[in-house]
């Protein structure tokens, strides 16, 4: 820790993690307008925009597939200093060809999910080994490049994940390449304090990417980014991995139901008489007291 | 978790501290030779006074996620309505504890507040405090932290003296009118030596008993019998503090639901909402305040009002609206990750099979001159972890990257 290394790790120095969706039935979909080798060509503009940006930056991209996760590039790799889109983009082959390979289904009914959560638990372990290495180290933060539709069976590990990085104190920006919103990444940056975009225009997507991601989180608070219009609180139940917005709650562990059930399926309690509503509003409306103040 | 973790690095610092910074200075210049630092060293198994090294952090920590995975499905979702009572008579302004009792006492409440909405999400919480012989409702049962905490910190003065009868009636109607389902609870804060009452405490005690309200008395100075007879009457706890370190740790215990309660507590379904955030600069009318409102605020899933802040009632349509966040932050508990297994580099015997580097952080698991360095392995992916990823994974993260990463094993979630 000497005072030269303290200078050059400002506050401005990022460490950005990139968790690229490459599931294939995403980009092949009618969901998706833009071809993946023009999203690569604006990410790629984007990742050494943001190195060129400042010297001590670093990126770290994350492939999130449909059968599998893998770390892309690093841009700390000593080995990566010289030919990095190449480089890059091999490895990226490497991964989708792999990932192919892994696919059991024949096809699947729509776009599919890609596993947004395990990206998700590989970039925070990444960002916990460099807070734990350096003393000083560059500023966290992700930034998930997401078209695929939400994954209801990854809802308790991907809010698992969210919590985390709020601790942590890292935010998740989420761009969302996908015809519909992401209930996910709005709770995720919401939660987090990141910046949820929903570009309009694909053709100007390196234009998004470098006025809203780009700046550090110390620039941030100077900027006016966008605002969240509105956050999708909705969750998923335990019994259909439906997406609900009302819903039965066991009031033993918090399990969360579409229907009615008799018995609690994750610990086992069963239940008397579902709580009416009404038997609960009219005290509860009484309580409102005068604070003291 | 990561309280504690904190306050164990501090408490390690604190000891480093001694051994360099503080030689140099006389021992009465020493701040902390005030706050009894002595106490604060930790005893090993077999009794010997030890600063921490990381390895025994590490097994401690070891340890005590094993205990917590087991302990994993006990009831979290029980729904407490506490009262927090606060002392803040004269005997409140004594300065045995540094700065002064309420101001350790407030710090204590303001940690213990988050802990309490972190384990019990759907559960709530109200401010009283005891001066010059009355008792005041600082903050209604609520769900939110914050407005309790700002609430309390902006009240820190003491004066006159504490009545406990006064406390108990307060809190007694107010819990009187909470729904059936809830569990009734109230911690006492208690810094006075006496109790100024206005009539017979007993028969208030066995009102409370009647309410069926668990009371718990925490005091700060001796042990009362009254506090004690209250305790045992109404199945609550009573302990006094010894010094700060030991009110934490008391104060702490209540955050879990008491296993006396969880026992007979009545299993439920009950309906709740989710509500959606509205867009930032939206212009409505909340239900709660009757208002216009600029920005933030929630619509009600079922009649579409809008109300300010979660989790609440809806005043229209009575519907129970949470925030589901709020709700999956416990899930961990119903989903543990399994305890991760050691790699021995002499179990395996083909030296290809073993580990190069941390699935999770890419980490090198080869030390220095190519030799395994220990790591751990899921027994459910079986991908490698270095020994930090696997700390932080059953700590914080409550997640395997390795299960999240590969379809195959999607069963793992539900
Ligand atoms: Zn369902
Ligand atoms: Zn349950
Ligand atoms: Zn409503
Ligand atoms: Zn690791
Ligand atoms: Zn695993």
């Amino acid at each position: 820790m000497t005072p030269v290394s303290s200078k050059l790790y400002a506050d401005d120095v990022s460490l950005l993690m990139v968790l690229i969706d490459t599931n294939p039935f995403f980009w092949n979909s009618a969901q998706s307008t833009l071809p993946f080798s023009k999203f690569l060509t604006h990410v790629l503009a984007f990742l050494n925009s943001i190195l060129l940006l400042n010297q001590m930056n670093q990126v770290v991209v994350i492939a999130a597939g449909y059968n599998s996760c893998g770390y892309i590039f690093d841009s700390s790799d000593p080995q990566n200093q010289n030919k990095r889109a190449e480089d890059l983009l091999h490895k990226l082959e490497e991964f989708v060809d792999n990932d192919q390979e892994l696919c059991r289904e024949e096809s699947v009914d729509g776009p599919g999910f890609s596993l947004l959560s395990g990206s998700l638990s590989m970039a925070l372990c990444y960002i916990q080994r460099v807070f734990r290495t350096v003393p000083l180290h560059p500023q966290p933060r992700i930034l998930c490049l997401h078209g695929s539709p939400d994954g209801p069976g990854q809802y308790v590990a991907i809010m698992n994940s969210i919590f985390s990085a709020q601790r942590s104190m890292v935010p998740i920006d989420s761009c969302v390449l996908g015809a519909q919103h992401s209930a996910f990444l709005q709770q995720a940056s919401y939660i987090t304090g990141g910046v949820y975009l929903k570009p309009q225009i694909f053709d100007g997507l390196f234009q998004y990417l470098s006025t809203v991601f780009a700046t550090d989180l110390h620039s941030r608070c100077f900027l006016q980014l966008p605002k969240p219009a509105g956050v999708d609180f909705r969750a998923s139940c335990f019994c259909h991995k439906n997406t609900i917005d009302m819903g039965y709650i066991c009031s033993v562990c918090l399990s969360i139901f579409c229907k009615h059930q008799k018995k609690c399926s994750t610990c086992g309690s069963v239940f008397g008489q579902a709580q009416t509503q009404n038997s609960s509003t009219t005290p509860d409306r009484k309580m409102k007291m005068p604070v003291d103040g | 978790m990561s309280l504690k973790d904190a306050e164990m690095k501090y408490n390690r610092e604190d000891e480093e501290d001694d051994d360099g910074d503080g030689r140099g200075v006389e021992a009465w210049e020493r701040d902390y030779a005030d706050e009894r630092s002595w106490e604060s060293l930790q005893e090993d198994e077999s009794g010997l006074l030890r600063p921490i090294d990381n390895k025994t952090l590490y097994h401690a920590q070891y340890r005590r996620r094993l205990r917590t995975t087991t302990a994993a499905r006990i009831q979290k979702g029980l729904i407490r309505y506490l009262y927090i009572v606060i002392d803040l008579s004269r005997a409140a302004g004594e300065t045995d504890y540094k700065p002064s009792r309420m101001v350790v006492v407030a710090r204590q409440v303001e940690a213990f507040i988050r802990e309490f909405f972190d384990q019990n999400p759907l559960s709530q919480v109200a401010l009283v405090t005891l001066k010059d012989g009355v008792a005041n409702s600082l903050t209604g049962l609520g769900g939110s932290p914050e407005s309790h905490i700002k609430a309390l910190m902006g009240k820190l003065t003491s004066s006159g003296d504490a009545s406990l009868q006064n406390g108990l009636d307060l809190v007694q109607s107010l819990l009187n009118q909470i729904p059936s389902y809830g569990h009734r609870e109230v911690l006492i804060l208690y810094s006075a030596l006496s109790t100024c009452d206005p009539g017979e405490i007993m028969e208030t005690i066995q009102k409370c008993k009647a309410s069926k309200i668990r009371c718990s008395v925490i005091g700060l100075s001796a042990e009362l019998y009254i506090c004690k007879y209250l305790c045992q009457e109404t199945g609550g706890s009573y302990y006094v503090a010894l010094d700060e370190f030991h009110l934490k740790e008391l104060i702490f215990e209540h955050a879990p639901p008491p296993p006396a309660i969880a026992e007979f507590a009545v299993a439920n379904l009950i309906k709740m909402g989710f509500p959606q955030r509205a867009a930032e600069g939206v212009i409505s009318i909340c239900s709660c305040h009757k208002e216009a409102k600029v920005g933030g605020g929630y619509t009600c899933p079922r009649c579409k009002a809008r109300v300010c802040e979660l989790p609440t009632e809806c005043q229209i349509c009575g519907l129970t609206l949470v925030s589901s966040p709020h709700l999956a932050r416990s899930y961990h508990h119903l989903f543990p990750i399994t305890p991760f297994d050691d790699v021995t580099p002499s179990a395996t015997n083909n030296p290809s099979k073993l580990p190069k580097i941390c699935f999770g952080c890419q980490l090198s698991l080869l030390n220095p001159g190519n030799m395994p360095a220990p790591c751990v392995s899921c027994p459910k992916c079986e991908q490698f972890f270095c020994l930090d990823c696997d700390i932080y994974i059953h700590e914080s993260l409550h997640n395997c990257p390795g299960c999240e990463s590969f379809r195959h094993s999607k069963s793992v979630v539900a």
